[in-house]
């Protein structure tokens, strides 16, 4: 990556340490409410990367939603770099699922949008979205709309789009899960390398194992309805890392220890079907989507 | 260090260049199905033609009716008469500042209505009682409500096209995307930066439909309010003709409300794609 425009600027880029002390996300309010999230510790230092894992509907993304500022959150706490979170900010972007760029915008216009909204002249925006399109591949295609690009492609805009605020950290909601595997790992490997050029402080939300341990230094294993942190282990794997670490002993090691940490958090036993109950029940209360969660709060 | 953009090889992603070959064949296509479009108008004509010469009388009766060739005919006599010049530029007029105000009016309506329920609930229920009502209905009391018949003739035709676009626009809201208003908001946009550059842009393409057909129902209001009440305009035109007994004349006045009327809806169209170029992108663009 070229070291003109956005990271020069080193000292703006690094991270943000990122603490979160028994925090309880609940939906509906008085006797109607449902805990998503409760009592959830997590430290991230400064310029780390960690993974939050867990199976569809354990409350991740509500997470994302509060360390974003759109959740308030019932009880606990939640400060960055010791500042209480408030409501959202330029200082934590979010990178979704898929389309969430701005449709009527070209790849250009949409990366420039978060400098616009903070009053930056247009030619240095111009500059500076461009500098960052160039870093994720797609210098080429500065006058495209989104429709026009193909969903991995979509995935590297929604990350410049948030790159070039440069914020302190990133919150990246099961981004690559909608792209094919070969797509996926491509950008893995992007994304680990801005990190390593940008330090900014990442949570990564997924339900792949091999993509939580591939990419952070912590993973935290979190449990379903409400989301609780059941596990969390180091990643203790050299970086940088590369495709050859797939099938390393030691990422072998951990991916076992996970998938067993998993499958007795799903419960085989007879947990099973009390469990289905009580999912059946949530169900009907809760929003499928995060989306719908966070429509419902912006809404 | 490897960069970043060398993970990925665009070119893969896109597809190739547009070949000569297809461009042929398109071509053709569009050729055939104008050929086609052009047949079926001339079968209708001459099916007519068939019909009225003949005295078609079967449950429809044609005898009284005019041929097209009469009505070709009284075509070419107005020719050398300003007449109805004068009466299509009546209705386009009052279709201007009808239509004019009502899209003045509905969108900034419409677009408060989907976005905040305070508004919601203050302008729905009256809105959504008056909505069902056509336009045609509201003669009478625009008769009294308006000191000229010129005004309640341009209030019609706002009403025909107000709730369209109003209809539209609420819906171009409302169904927007709420993930895209969280993601510009943590990108750093308040509210009025929300409404201009997410809620606005992205009920666009629904506002232009709704305009387009407002455009329709307002020419629909407005010659049946210029039967009604009128002393110019083409439904004016058209309906003296029938008291006249001029009927070649009733043919060419609703000819011209057709023409009228589609070529109005196309020019709204047309103008609307402009606002909205992200609608109509393919991947061969540059």
């Amino acid at each position: 990556m070229t070291t003109t425009g956005p990271a020069q600027d080193v000292t703006a880029l690094n991270g943000a340490a990122l603490h979160l002390e028994k925090v309880r996300i609940c939906f509906g309010s008085g006797k109607h409410a449902v805990a998503a999230v409760d009592g959830i510790d997590l430290s991230v230092s400064a310029g780390g990367f960690v993974s939050v894992l867990g199976p569809s509907g354990c409350g991740k993304s509500t997470l994302i939603g509060a360390v974003a500022g759109f959740m308030p959150i019932a009880s606990g706490s939640l400060r960055i770099a010791g500042e209480t979170v408030r409501g959202p900010g330029a200082d934590r972007g979010v990178v979704f699922q898929q389309h969430t760029l701005f449709p009527w915008k070209t790849v250009l216009s949409n990366v420039e949008f978060g400098l616009k909204m903070r009053g930056v002249s247009r030619a240095e925006r111009r500059d500076r979205a461009r500098a960052i399109l160039d870093a994720v591949g797609l210098g080429d295609f500065l006058r495209h709309y989104p429709s026009q690009l193909s969903g991995g492609m979509q995935q590297r805009v929604s990350l410049a789009r948030v790159l070039v605020n440069r914020p302190r950290v990133i919150l990246m909601d099961e981004p690559f899960s909608a792209l094919d595997a070969q797509t996926r790992f491509q950008m893995q490997e992007m994304l680990l390398e801005l990190w390593s050029e940008f330090r900014m402080t990442v949570i990564f939300v997924t339900h792949d194992i091999d993509e939580a341990i591939f990419l952070s230094d912590r993973v935290v294993v979190i449990s379903p309805r409400p989301g609780r942190v059941r596990a969390e282990f180091p990643v203790n794997l050299e970086r940088p890392r590369t495709a050859d670490l797939l099938t390393d002993p030691e990422f072998m090691r951990l991916k076992r220890e996970c998938l067993a940490l998993m499958r007795k958090e799903s419960g085989r036993d007879a947990a099973v079907k009390a469990r289905q109950v009580s999912e059946a029940q949530f169900a009907e209360r809760l929003p499928q989507e995060s989306g719908d969660i966070l429509g419902e709060l912006v809404g | 260090m490897k960069v970043a953009a060398e993970y990925f090889e665009p070119a893969e992603e896109l597809a190739g260049p547009v070949i000569s070959d297809d461009k042929r064949r398109a071509w053709l296509k569009l050729a055939r199905s104008f050929a086609l479009r052009g047949l079926s108008v001339a079968l209708c004509l001459y099916l007519w033609q068939v019909a009225c010469s003949h005295g078609w009388h079967f449950i429809v009766q044609f005898q009284n009716l005019p041929t097209p060739a009469e009505v070709v005919r009284s075509a070419a006599a107005l020719g050398d008469n300003p007449q109805l010049a004068g009466h299509v530029f009546n209705s386009v007029r009052r279709i201007f500042i009808g239509f004019g105000l009502a899209t003045a009016f509905a969108i900034p309506i419409g677009l408060l209505i989907g976005r905040f329920r305070l508004a919601e609930d203050a302008l729905i229920a009256p809105l959504e009682v008056l909505r069902p009502i056509p336009a045609v209905a509201w003669i009478p009391v625009a008769i009294l409500m308006f000191t000229t018949p010129e005004q309640s003739m341009v209030f019609i035709t706002f009403i025909g096209a107000f709730f369209p676009i109003l209809l539209s626009t609420i819906h171009g809201v409302e169904s927007l995307d709420r993930r895209l208003i969280f993601a510009s908001m943590t990108l750093g946009a308040g509210p009025l930066a929300v409404f201009r550059e997410v809620i606005l842009p992205g009920s666009l393409p629904s506002i232009i439909t709704g305009l387009s057909i407002g455009m329709g129902t307002s020419w629909f209001s407005l010659v049946t309010a210029e039967m009604i009440s009128g002393q110019f305009g083409i439904g004016y035109f058209t309906w003296e003709s029938y008291t006249l007994q001029n009927y070649p004349d009733i043919i060419l006045g609703m000819l011209a409300i057709g023409i009228l009327g589609m070529g109005s809806s196309l020019l709204v169209k047309r103008i609307g794609r402009i606002f909205v170029p992200w609608t109509q992108t393919s991947l061969h663009r540059e």
